[in-house]
C-alpha cells in the first residue's frame, strides 16, 4: 500500500491548478497553531482511511493463510508462512490468468473502438450543420437517462439473433454501443469549446474534412480525449452486467472476463472451502489497479471526475 | 482529394449510429413490444396483451424490490454526500489558520489519494471482498475483530440488516470520488472570501454553511444524479454478495436483479421486459425531476 502514498503532491482534479507544492513531511507542523477541530479532523480522516484500506490489507494477508488461520486467527495477524501456492492455483487452476487476459483483450479493442467511433460521431455533430443533427445528438444523449439493465432481455434476444452470444466480438460491439452515449455527449461539448480559426485556416490551406479531423481537431482535443479514454477503460474493465448476459451457456467459462471470473470463483470457493485461493485471486485483480493508480493517479482522478465537473 | 460535405458526414456517422441503433435503441424499442408477450427468452412467443403488467401489479416481490430501490435512492445520496462534504471540508479548511488563512489538514493529499481508490475497483470485486468482510462467522473480517465471547453478527444473512450492508458497501465505494469532486469545487472558491468572513468573526460552521455549501451547489446536484443512478443499479453487489441472489427471503431484492432473474433464470423474458418498461418510466420521471430542479436553480443563480 506504500505505493499509494508515494505521490502526495498530486492534487485532485487536474483542472485545479491550486496544487500546493507542500510536501507530506512534518515541516508544516512547527508553525501550526493547534486548533480544537484539528484533532477531530485528523481522527475522522484517519478512521475513514483505515476503513478504506483495511479490507484490502485484510484480503492480501488472508491470501497467504490456511483455512485454519482464517477461521481461528485474528483477521490482521500476519500469516504463519508466505507461500505463493495459492497464487499459482488461482492463476492457473482457477483461471484468473485466462480471465485477466480476456479482460485486457476485450477492453483494449472496445475502448479503441469507442474512442474512434465516438470522436468521429461527436466531431460531425459538434461542427457540421445538417438535417437531423439535433435528432441524432439527442438520441445518443437520451441513453444517459436509462440504466443498462433496463432492456436486458431484448438485448439478449438481439445478440442471439445476430449470433453474437458467447463471442468476444459480440461483447466488444455491445461495450462500444453502450459507451457511445457518454462519449458522444462529453466530446460534443468538448469539441464545441475548441476554436474554429485553426480549422478554417486548414480549410484555406486546402485540407479536406478527413485531414481536418485527424490532423487538426484530434491533436487539439488531446486532453479531453485522454480523460474520456480513461473513463471508458475503467468503466469497461469494471463492467459485470453485460458480460454476464453475453458470455453464458455451454463453453462460456473460457471466455469469462475478470469480474465474471472472480464472482464465479467466490461461489465455488464457498463449496470447496478454498478461501486462500479466493483471496489470492482477489489480490491478483486488485494489485494491477493499485500499480496503475499509483502511476497515473492524477490522470485517473481527472478522467473519472471529468463527467461530473461542469 | 476533396470530399463533399454530406458523404463525409454520412461516412463518419454511419457505423456509430448503426451500432447504437441496433444494440441500444433497438433493445429499448423491442422491450416495449416484448413486454406484451409471453416470450421465454428463446424461440417464438404469443401476444398476451397487458397480462404481464397485471401480473406485475400483483407481484409482491416487485413491490419489495421497488421499496428497496427507494430506500437506496433516498439514503445513498444523503449519506454519501454528507460524508464527502464533511471530509472535503476537513481536507481543505480543517487544518487551522496560519496568518489568518485557513487551510487543509496535514497530509490531505495522501488522504485524497487513498479515499479515491475504491472508485477504481469493479463493483463485482468489491462485492466479493465485502461478502467475506461481512462473513457471518469468525472467518469474516468484522466478526473476527469482535471479541470471541460475542455471538457472530449475521450481516448479510440477517433479513433485517442485509440491505443496510448493501448500502454501507455502496457508500464505502462512492465517498472518495465525491471527496475529490467537492475538494476540486472548494479549491476553486477564492481564499479571499474565507479570509474576509474570518475577519468578520465567522465561525468554521458559518464558513461552511454560508460560503462553501452555496458555492458547491452545482457539484452537489451532479453528485445527486450520479448516486441516484448507482442506487437504481446495484446489480453486481446484490447478485454476488447476498444470500440466494437477493435474499434472505428477498430482503435485498432490487429491480435490476428482478429483471435479470426473470430474463435468465425463470425464463420469463416477456415479464422481464415489462419490468423494464416500468423502469423506463421511473427513470424518465427521475430525469425530468432532476432537470426541473436544476433548471429552477439555474434561474436563481
Amino acid at each position: 500500500m506504500t505505493n499509494l502514498t508515494s505521490n502526495p503532491g498530486a492534487n485532485a482534479v487536474g483542472a485545479a491548478p491550486e496544487a500546493k507544492p507542500r510536501r507530506a513531511g512534518r515541516d508544516a507542523g512547527a508553525e501550526r497553531r493547534v486548533n480544537p477541530l484539528g484533532g477531530v479532523a485528523h481522527l475522522a480522516l484517519f478512521l475513514w482511511a483505515l476503513a478504506t484500506v483495511g479490507p484490502l490489507i485484510w484480503v492480501v494477508l488472508a491470501s497467504f493463510k490456511s483455512n485454519e488461520e482464517i477461521f481461528l486467527g485474528t483477521p490482521f495477524a500476519l500469516p504463519e508462512s508466505y507461500s505463493f501456492d495459492t497464487y499459482a492455483q488461482a492463476w492457473s487452476e482457477a483461471h484468473i490468468g485466462q480471465y485477466f487476459l480476456n479482460s485486457v483483450f476485450v477492453v483494449s479493442v472496445s475502448t479503441a473502438g469507442t474512442m474512434l467511433l465516438g470522436s468521429m460521431a461527436a466531431y460531425v455533430l459538434a461542427r457540421y450543420k445538417f438535417v437531423g443533427n439535433r435528432f441524432i445528438y439527442y438520441l445518443f444523449v437520451s441513453g444517459l437517462a436509462f440504466p443498462t439493465f433496463m432492456a436486458l432481455a431484448p438485448l439478449f434476444g438481439i445478440a442471439q439473433s445476430l449470433n453474437l452470444l458467447n463471442s468476444f466480438f459480440g461483447l466488444i460491439l455491445i461495450y462500444i454501443a453502450y459507451s457511445l452515449s457518454f462519449t458522444v455527449f462529453f466530446l460534443v461539448a468538448f469539441f464545441r469549446t475548441l476554436p474554429h480559426e485553426i480549422e478554417e485556416a486548414a480549410t484555406v490551406d486546402g485540407a479536406g474534412h478527413l485531414r481536418r479531423f485527424f490532423q487538426v481537431m484530434m491533436p487539439m482535443a488531446k486532453s479531453g480525449l485522454i480523460s474520456i479514454t480513461i473513463f471508458n477503460i475503467v468503466g469497461q474493465w469494471n463492467q459485470y452486467l453485460l458480460p454476464v448476459v453475453i458470455m453464458q451457456g455451454a463453453g462460456s467459462e473460457s471466455k469469462y472476463v475478470l469480474t465474471q471470473g472472480i464472482a464465479n470463483i467466490s461461489v465455488s470457493a464457498g463449496y470447496q472451502a478454498e478461501w486462500g485461493q479466493l483471496f489470492a485471486a482477489l489480490t491478483l485483480s486488485i494489485l494491477p489497479m493499485i500499480v496503475v493508480y499509483a502511476i497515473f493517479q492524477r490522470q485517473i482522478q481527472a478522467g473519472l471526475t471529468a463527467g461530473a465537473v461542469k | 482529394m476533396r470530399h463533399g460535405k454530406y458523404p463525409f458526414i454520412i461516412g463518419f456517422l454511419a457505423v456509430p449510429v448503426a451500432l447504437y441503433a441496433i444494440f441500444v435503441v433497438g433493445a429499448y424499442l423491442q422491450m416495449f413490444r416484448l413486454s406484451l408477450t409471453d416470450w421465454t427468452g428463446y424461440g417464438t412467443f404469443n401476444d398476451i396483451g397487458f397480462a404481464n403488467f397485471e401480473k406485475l401489479w400483483n407481484d409482491s416481490v416487485f413491490w419489495t424490490a421497488l421499496r428497496h430501490n427507494g430506500f437506496l435512492l433516498l439514503l445513498l445520496p444523503i449519506v454519501t454526500i454528507a460524508l464527502a462534504l464533511f471530509f472535503a471540508f476537513l481536507l481543505n479548511v480543517g487544518g487551522g489558520s496560519k496568518g489568518g488563512v485557513t487551510r487543509g489538514v496535514w497530509g490531505s493529499p495522501i488522504y485524497r489519494v487513498i479515499f479515491f481508490f475504491p472508485q477504481l475497483l469493479a463493483l463485482a470485486i468489491v462485492a466479493v471482498i465485502f461478502g467475506r468482510v461481512f462473513g457471518p462467522d469468525k472467518s469474516g473480517m468484522i466478526n473476527g475483530l469482535l471479541p470471541d465471547s460475542w455471538e457472530p453478527w449475521l450481516f448479510l444473512a440477517s433479513e433485517r440488516w442485509a440491505l443496510t450492508c448493501i448500502l454501507v458497501v455502496l457508500v464505502w465505494q462512492a465517498v472518495g470520488f465525491y471527496v475529490v469532486l467537492f475538494s476540486a469545487g472548494m479549491g476553486s472558491i477564492p481564499q479571499e472570501i474565507y479570509e474576509a468572513a474570518a475577519l468578520d468573526g465567522a465561525s468554521r460552521i458559518t464558513l461552511f454553511s454560508k460560503i462553501t455549501l452555496p458555492l458547491l451547489w452545482g457539484n452537489i446536484q451532479v453528485a445527486w444524479i450520479y448516486l441516484g443512478i448507482a442506487a437504481f443499479d446495484a446489480f453486481a453487489l446484490v447478485n454476488i454478495m447476498t444470500v440466494n441472489q437477493g435474499g434472505p427471503n428477498n430482503s435485498t431484492q432490487v429491480l435490476s436483479l428482478q429483471i435479470y432473474l426473470n430474463a435468465f433464470k425463470y425464463s420469463q423474458a416477456g415479464y422481464a421486459s415489462a419490468l423494464g418498461v416500468v423502469l423506463f418510466f421511473l427513470a424518465l420521471s427521475f430525469a425530468w425531476l432532476t432537470l426541473r430542479v436544476s433548471r429552477r436553480d439555474a434561474v436563481d443563480a
